[in-house]
């Protein structure tokens, strides 16, 4: 027994005995919280190698954090993308529009009116302005906190509120949880409630596109949380086997639910720094930042459609608000971890920006969240005419059973059938 | 000489050269025809590429094809599967092989949760046109990671079909249809009957495919449905439903002890073909299920809890069910775990009340 004890034995003596190392977050609820040990770089210093470099020639970018807008409200450096104010105007808007429609579903689920919510507060430019550097064709297979890229590519409010209604407008038809939008005609991929499964198929549809000389790219997000998953693993591994034309985001806004970012491996390394050991370019960006978002989104889109390969992105963020309506972040982090995030609210900063430039001022903004609030609201009240969820207007009951198969089998008419004798003698009429 | 049901689409080259093929031949055959005919099939799998698969399937293909239609892939099953459902979102049609059917355990979410649900979560708006071919079953000495039958554990999820050919006549129109299904087909192929008709009776020698009448096997495209089973003899003592290797070994059981069994070889499990099922056995009154597969909740579970159900009074006696045991499939005793001749032999004596 004495090897068991770790104090005897062929090399167990003069060593500590093992220990297990659980990660713990820095804070907890009620802790102050200092950001000083967090070391952002002034934006505008990170170099900005050629889209077609070789992958190593980013990797020193993998641990760096490409930024463009400065605490003066300026772009800075290589990486400003130099868009039009237009454009810059209508990334705030379709920011802001997501921001107004998350707060308005948050209340609409705490009035019963659906079963769960999801925000996105705070990880706005993440998916927005990934959106507005993508083409409107390229595949985009998200996780379920990109509903930005829905209303970036003009996805109707109305249809987003039937789904999370599962009213009988539903497109989806009631089938999913509320979020789980789904939109071909946007090349948006059917999200999954399964974390990363997403990851691989975005590689294969790249795979798909490059067999047949396309020039569209798919583009993935992920939480850094499910890196973890082995789906992540293996959807690098193709990515950078085939060299897809594929762009792999990951969305670092250090919480998974409850756990920290430590426990996907952020106490060793950046999860960009994952891109090095696959031999893939590698960006880390501020993801409060929607220029270096739009930036590094433009930038992995070129290289994978120069046929020079995948881009894994890290996109540096804060979750502002809890993991879903299901969730109570006071229970394990500390409130002031929000107020004290030191890369800002990512439309302030955008906002500022426009102010800056003299394209924009506080009284349009101000006139602007108006008109969005009006506009959520007016999708909601419309949405409200087919049913809200769990009051009677859904979609009929055979349709549970179709789309299981394209053709509807024996077992599932006969189950089909029974559902139908079920509803008969529950309601009579 | 096996015969096709009426409800088969006939052999649309009924006049088309036929050859005697192995089941390795008949499905690279498959895999040939639907290559050439439709340019949004890929094949994809470990080995399959220029080496031609472990099992020489895909022998030849990438040769024909090119390296952009059949190609090699990295050793991960959730891999594979998971760029195969996303080409499939594309519009192509892949054919991954998983090179054992028991390494396909990585795969199983993205089977599961993403190609069996693509279609019923996006209302039809996303589709996973997938064939998942993978051998599977003992009689290899290939130990309990080389041998397993997992058919079970995918006939359990919605939106799965799965298809198991016992002839070279059949793997290949079975696999036709099943690559032009538009929903995800697992293809689970019997290894042990890949290059000959096994009955059971390893002791004897081996037969080849060419000595069987159904290595007979047409030229160019012809598919059988999915979803109809296939009468591979004719009778009236009872009734025997079995898949993949255990309809030969079935036969020969009949043919040693002279039982008039009604043998029916069910091909797919899911969509089952119950019309087949049922009639066969208010028939026979008595009903033998046979698999290789673990007894517990085995897919012959399902099969004699649907007998019952829809034939109890028809039934003269109990339903009987044979399968491999519920352990991992053992290498030195194999032949002791193989559900073979004296297991299934017993099974038919009870049945007849012998």
């Amino acid at each position: 027994m004495s090897g068991a004890s770790g104090d005897h034995g062929p090399g167990g003596a003069n060593r500590p005995r093992l220990a297990l190392h659980v990660p713990e977050p820095r804070y907890r609820p009620g802790d102050k919280v200092d950001y000083s040990w967090l070391a952002i770089p002034e934006a505008g210093v990170q170099p900005r190698p050629d889209e077609t470099c070789d992958p190593a020639e980013t990797h020193p970018l993998c641990t760096g954090l490409i930024r463009v807008l400065g605490d003066d409200g300026r772009a800075h450096g290589p990486w400003d993308p130099r868009l039009s104010p237009d454009l810059l105007r209508r990334m705030l808007r379709d920011m802001a529009l997501t921001r107004a429609f998350d707060e308005r579903m948050y209340r609409l689920q705490r009035q019963g009116k659906t079963s769960f919510y999801l925000k996105c507060t705070g990880e706005e430019a993440t998916s927005v302005a990934a959106a507005h550097a993508l083409a409107s064709d390229d595949m985009v297979f998200p996780s379920y906190r990109q509903q930005g890229i829905l209303i970036a590519r003009g996805y109707p409010l109305l249809e987003m509120v039937n789904q999370i209604y599962s009213n009988r407008a539903d497109k989806l038809k009631g089938r999913q949880l509320p979020i789980l939008y789904s939109s071909r005609a946007h090349s948006f991929f059917t999200i999954s409630g399964n974390l990363a499964t997403q990851y691989p198929q975005a590689v294969g549809w790249a795979m798909a596109s490059a067999i047949r000389h396309d020039s569209r790219i798919a583009a993935s997000w992920i939480g850094e949380g499910s890196t973890a998953e082995g789906d992540f693993h293996s959807a690098a591994t193709f990515a950078a086997v085939y060299n897809a034309p594929v762009i792999l985001n990951v969305v670092n806004n250090q919480w998974a639910i409850s756990s920290f970012s430590g426990f996907a491996g952020a106490e060793r390394t950046t999860f960009a720094a994952r891109a090095i050991g696959y031999g893939i370019a590698g960006l880390r960006v501020d993801g409060n930042d929607a220029l270096a978002v739009h930036a590094a989104t433009r930038w992995a889109a070129d290289r994978a459609r120069a046929n020079a390969g995948p881009t894994l992105i890290e996109h540096f963020t804060y979750r502002a608000e809890g993991h879903s309506t299901s969730d109570d972040p006071s229970a394990y982090r500390s409130a002031q971890e929000r107020e004290e995030w030191p890369l800002g609210d990512p439309i302030a900063r955008l906002k500022d920006h426009l102010v800056a430039l003299g394209e924009w001022s506080e009284e349009r903004h101000a006139a602007m969240d108006h008109e969005l609030a009006e506009q959520v609201r007016e999708a909601t009240r419309e949405a409200e005419k087919n049913g809200i969820l769990g009051h009677g207007l859904h979609h009929p009951f055979h349709t549970m059973f179709e789309d299981v198969f394209e053709d509807l089998p024996w077992h599932l008419e006969e189950q089909a059938a029974q559902a139908i004798r079920e509803r008969q003698a529950k309601w009579p009429e | 000489m096996a015969r096709m049901t009426e409800q088969d689409d006939p052999v649309t080259l009924a006049e088309a050269p036929v050859r005697r093929l192995t089941m390795v031949e008949a499905i690279n055959d498959a895999l040939d025809v639907m290559l050439e005919r439709d340019p949004d099939v890929i094949v994809l799998g470990e080995d399959v590429g220029y080496f031609g698969g472990v099992f020489r399937c895909t022998a030849g293909l990438q040769a024909k094809y090119g390296k952009a239609r059949v190609f090699d892939t990295p050793i991960s099953e959730c891999g594979i599967i998971g760029v195969a459902v996303g080409m499939g979102a594309y519009g192509l049609r892949p054919v991954p092989e998983i090179q054992f059917a028991d390494y396909i355990y990585p795969g199983l979410d993205q089977l599961v949760s993403e190609a069996a649900r693509l279609r019923y979560r996006s209302a039809g708006e996303f589709i996973a046109p997938i064939t998942v071919r993978s051998p599977f079953g003992g009689g290899i000495f290939g130990g309990q990671t080389h041998s397993q039958s997992p058919e079970a554990l995918f006939t359990h999820v919605a939106g799965l079909k799965t298809v198991i050919p016992a002839t070279p006549h059949d793997a290949k129109g079975l696999l036709i249809a099943a690559i032009e299904d538009n929903d995800p087909v697992i293809f689970f192929e019997p290894k042990r009957i890949y290059n000959g008709p096994f009955d059971g009776y390893y002791e004897r020698p081996a037969r080849p495919w060419k000595d069987h009448p159904d290595s007979a096997v047409p030229e160019g495209y012809y598919r059988i449905p999915l979803g109809r089973a296939r009468i591979v003899r004719e009778g009236t003592a009872m009734t025997v439903l079995a898949y993949g290797t255990m309809v030969h070994v079935a036969e020969a059981v009949c043919r040693e002890k002279g039982i008039d069994a009604e043998i029916l070889d069910l091909r797919t499990l899911v969509p089952l073909d119950i019309e087949a099922v049922e009639s066969s056995v208010e028939k026979t009154g008595r009903c033998l299920v046979i698999h290789e597969a673990t007894r517990t909740s085995g897919f012959g579970a399902e099969l004699v809890a649907l007998v019952q159900e829809r034939c109890f009074y028809h039934l003269e006696a109990p339903i009987e069910r044979v399968t491999g045991f519920d352990t991992p499939y053992p290498h030195s005793l194999e032949w002791a775990y193989f559900p073979g001749p004296i297991r299934i032999g017993e099974a038919m004596d009870k049945l007849l009340g012998e």
